[in-house]
C-alpha cells in the first residue's frame, strides 16, 4: 500500500551516500519544503504565523540542539533555556555594540557565544555523567539567568534586564511582518536541520552515539572522549543560542531573563522525550506536539467542563495542562521510549505490509 | 563576629529543611536506585493534603494521619503504575520518568486541594528565644530550633527503623544488592512500595515544617530543588551525608548572600542580591570536580 524502497539501485557512492536515499522520501521532503516556503506564506494568516508557526520552528530548533546533546551524545541537560538566553542577549549586544554588523552575522556570533558558554558548563561532563551532570546543568540554568538579571551592562542598563530586540534588516530590506519573519526563521531552521542531519550521519554523529552507548568502549576504539563531549556541548549550545536569538528577535520582540526559566528548559526536554530521543524528525514532532497540546486543551477543556457541568477557570486549565504533560512523559517513557518519531516509523512499516500482515 | 555567627546559625537551621527533603531522595535512591526528582513535588503534595483536610474541618492530628495514608497510597500507586513498568530501563529513563511524575503531582495537587497560599499552624511560635537574646544578643527562633529537633528525631526514628525492624533489614538488603535480596525471598516490589511510603512520610514532615514557615505554596517545589546540591555534597546513598550536606548548603548560601554581593558591588557597582538562588548549585558543581562521590558517598560511582 505504502511506498517501498525495492527496485531503487544505487550505482555510485554519491548516490549511495545521499541524505535521503529513497526517491519517495525526497519527493516527500520536497513537497513539505514547497508547502512551507510557498503555500503557507500565501495562505497563512497573522495568527497562525505569530502564535503557532514561528514558535514551532524556534522550539524545534532548540529541541534539535538539546537532542544533539541528550539524544545523540547522551549527556542529560536541564539548562537548554539558559543557553537560549545567552543567544538572545548576545545577539542583542552584538547588534547594539558593533556598528553596522549584519543581523545574520550577529545571530551566528550569538550562537558562538552560547557555544563558548556551553563548553564551560560542559567541562564537568568530563568527570561525571547521568544525573550528576543534570544537577551540574541546573547550575548553568540558575547562574546564567541570575547574571543576565544582575549585570546591567548585558541588557544595556534596562530595568530588571528586559531587552527589546532591534529591527531585522537584511540587505536593506526590513523584516517587519509576521510573514517575513516566518520565512526568515524557516530558512535558518531548514539550513540548521540539514546541518544537524548531516552531522548525525557522519563521523561526528557516530562518535556521539558511541559515547552515548558506552563511553569506555568508545574510548577503546579511539574516540577522543573530551573532544567529542565538548563538541556535543558546543554544537548543542550553538543551536540553542541561535534559537534563543530568533526567540527574541522574531517571536517575542522583547524578552527578560526570567522568561528563560527552568520551566522552559523542561519544556524543551519534554519535546525531545515525546518526539523521540536521538532523531532529527523527533525534535520537530515533539515541538509541534508540546506547543499544540496547551492550545488544544485550552479549547477543549472548557467545552468538556460545560458538558459535564463542572466549574472550570484559567488556573484549573493550566494545572490540568501541567498534569497532562507529566502523564504524557511517563506514558511515552513506559509505552514508547523512542517517542513519536518511532511511532511514525512503526506506522510506515505497518502500512508497507498492509493489507497482508505477513 | 557576632553577626557572622548569627547568620551561620540561621543558615544551619534553614539547612535542616533542605536536609529533610534530601533525606527522602536518599531513601529512594538507596533502595531502588531511582533518582526521584519528584521528591520536591511530594513535599508540596503532602503539605497540601494536610491543609486541604484542615480546610474541610478535620483537626490537625487527623489531617496529618489522613495525609500520611494518602502518601502511602500514592507510593503504592507510583510503584505499581510507573516503576514496575520501567524495570530494567537505564537510570536516566527512570530519572526522566520522575520528572514527569513531578509535573503530574504539581498539576494534580492544586486541582484536588486548591491553589491558594495557606499556612499550617503547628502551634510552635516563630519568635526569637528571649534567654539567648538576652545573654548573647543573637536572634534564634524557637521554630527553627523545634524544626531542628524534629529533624533529629526523624533521623533517629529512621535509623531505628532501618537497624532494628525486619522491614528495615530487608530494605538494607535490597539497597545492597537487588538480585541477592530477590534470591533470598525478599519481595522487591513490596519493598519499593514501602520505600516510597517512607519517603512520602519524610516529605510530609518536611512539608509541614516548610508550610508552617512560609505557607503552603507552589514555591515549595522550587526550594526543594536545592536538595539536589545537598545530595551531591553529601553523597547519594548516605543518610548522614544528607544531613551534613544540608547544613553546609544552608550555612554557605546564607553566608554567600551576606558577604559576596558587597564585594561584587564594589567591583562592578549595582545590586547583586539573590546569590543564594544559584550558589548551592555552583558550589556542588565545583565540589563534583574534586570529590564526585560526595562527602559520605560510596566510592563506587559512574566515573567517566
Amino acid at each position: 500500500m505504502f511506498y517501498r524502497e525495492a527496485g531503487q539501485f544505487k550505482s555510485s557512492y554519491a548516490a549511495d551516500q545521499q541524505i535521503f536515499p529513497i526517491r519517495q522520501d525526497r519527493i516527500g521532503i520536497a513537497a513539505i519544503l514547497i508547502a512551507a516556503f510557498v503555500a503557507v506564506p500565501l495562505f497563512g494568516n497573522e495568527y497562525w504565523f505569530v502564535a503557532i508557526l514561528i514558535p514551532f520552528l524556534i522550539f524545534a530548533l532548540a529541541a534539535l540542539g538539546l537532542n544533539i546533546l541528550t539524544g545523540y551524545a547522551g549527556q542529560l541537560s536541564l539548562g537548554a533555556a539558559a543557553f537560549m538566553a545567552v543567544g538572545a542577549y548576545a545577539a542583542y549586544n552584538f547588534q547594539l555594540r558593533v556598528d553596522g554588523i549584519p543581523i545574520l552575522v550577529s545571530f551566528i556570533c550569538a550562537g558562538l557565544t552560547a557555544a563558548a558558554v556551553g563548553i564551560v558548563f560542559g567541562l564537568p561532563s568530563l568527570r561525571i555523567k547521568g544525573f550528576y551532570l543534570a544537577v551540574a546543568t541546573l547550575a548553568a540554568q540558575f547562574f546564567i539567568v541570575w547574571c543576565l538579571t544582575k549585570f546591567p551592562w548585558l541588557s544595556n542598563n534596562s530595568s530588571s534586564g528586559v531587552i527589546s530586540a532591534q529591527r531585522i534588516i537584511i540587505f536593506g530590506h526590513e523584516f517587519e511582518s509576521a510573514r517575513e519573519k516566518y520565512l526568515l526563521v524557516l530558512c535558518i531552521v531548514v539550513l540548521m536541520a540539514m546541518m544537524a542531519k548531516n552531522m548525525a550521519r557522519s563521523s561526528i554523529g557516530r562518535a556521539w552515539m558511541a559515547v552515548r552507548d558506552m563511553d569506555v568502549a568508545a574510548e577503546v576504539v579511539g574516540i577522543r572522549l573530551m573532544h567529542t563531549k565538548l563538541l556535543a556541548f558546543a554544537v548543542s549550545s550553538f543551536y540553542c543560542g541561535v534559537a534563543g536569538a530568533l526567540y527574541a528577535f522574531c517571536y517575542l520582540g522583547s524578552v527578560e531573563p526570567d522568561g528563560f526559566s527552568l520551566d522552559l528548559s523542561f519544556k524543551i526536554l519534554f519535546m525531545i522525550i515525546v518526539g523521540g530521543v536521538g532523531t532529527i524528525l523527533g525534535s520537530f514532532l515533539g515541538a509541534a506536539f508540546i506547543l499544540l497540546l496547551p492550545i488544544f486543551l485550552n479549547v477543549t477543556l472548557p467545552w468538556i467542563a460545560e458538558l459535564l457541568h463542572l466549574p472550570i477557570n484559567g488556573a484549573t486549565v493550566s494545572h490540568i495542562e501541567t498534569m497532562v504533560f507529566g502523564a504524557l512523559i511517563m506514558f511515552f517513557l513506559i509505552i514508547e521510549p523512542h517517542g513519536l518519531a518511532r511511532l511514525w516509523q512503526i506506522g510506515k512499516e505497518k502500512l508497507r505490509l498492509w493489507p497482508f500482515p505477513h | 563576629m557576632q553577626f557572622f555567627i548569627e547568620v551561620t546559625i540561621g543558615g544551619l537551621l534553614s539547612g535542616v529543611m533542605y536536609s529533610l527533603v534530601a533525606l527522602g531522595f536518599v531513601l529512594i535512591y538507596k533502595a531502588s536506585g531511582v533518582f526521584n526528582f519528584a521528591q520536591g513535588a511530594m513535599v508540596y503534595f503532602a503539605a497540601l493534603c494536610v491543609v486541604g483536610c484542615v480546610d474541610k474541618g478535620a483537626p490537625l492530628w487527623l489531617a496529618v494521619i489522613l495525609a500520611f495514608i494518602i502518601m502511602v497510597l500514592f507510593g503504592i500507586a507510583t510503584e505499581k503504575f510507573v516503576l514496575r513498568k520501567l524495570v530494567n530501563q537505564p537510570p536516566i529513563t527512570l530519572f526522566m520518568a520522575t520528572i514527569g511524575l513531578a509535573f503530574f503531582i504539581e498539576g494534580a495537587a492544586p486541582i484536588l486541594w486548591g491553589d491558594t497560599v495557606r499556612p499550617v499552624d503547628l502551634g510552635i511560635v516563630d519568635d526569637p528565644i528571649a534567654a539567648i537574646m538576652d545573654s548573647t544578643g543573637m536572634l534564634i527562633s524557637t521554630f527553627d530550633l523545634a524544626a531542628a529537633g524534629i529533624a533529629a528525631l526523624l533521623v533517629a526514628v529512621l535509623a531505628l527503623f532501618f537497624q532494628k525492624t525486619k522491614i528495615g533489614r530487608a530494605l538494607r538488603a535490597v539497597a545492597d544488592d537487588h538480585q541477592a535480596a530477590l534470591s533470598i525471598g525478599i519481595p522487591l516490589q513490596h519493598i519499593w512500595a514501602i520505600v516510597w511510603s517512607v519517603a512520602g512520610f519524610v516529605a510530609l514532615v518536611a512539608g509541614l515544617l516548610w508550610g508552617a514557615r512560609n505557607g503552603v505554596q507552589f514555591a515549595l517545589t522550587f526550594t526543594a530543588l536545592k536538595a539536589l546540591p545537598v545530595l551531591i555534597l553529601g553523597g547519594f546513598t548516605s543518610v548522614p551525608g544528607a544531613i551534613v550536606g544540608g547544613l553546609i548548603i544552608g550555612a554557605s548560601e546564607k553566608l554567600a548572600e551576606i558577604y559576596i554581593p558587597p564585594v561584587l558591588a564594589g567591583w562592578f557597582g549595582g545590586n547583586f542580591g539573590g546569590i543564594e538562588g544559584w550558589f548551592p548549585y555552583v558550589m556542588a558543581l565545583l565540589f563534583l570536580l574534586v570529590r564526585p562521590e560526595g562527602l559520605f558517598g560510596e566510592r563506587h560511582i559512574d566515573r567517566v
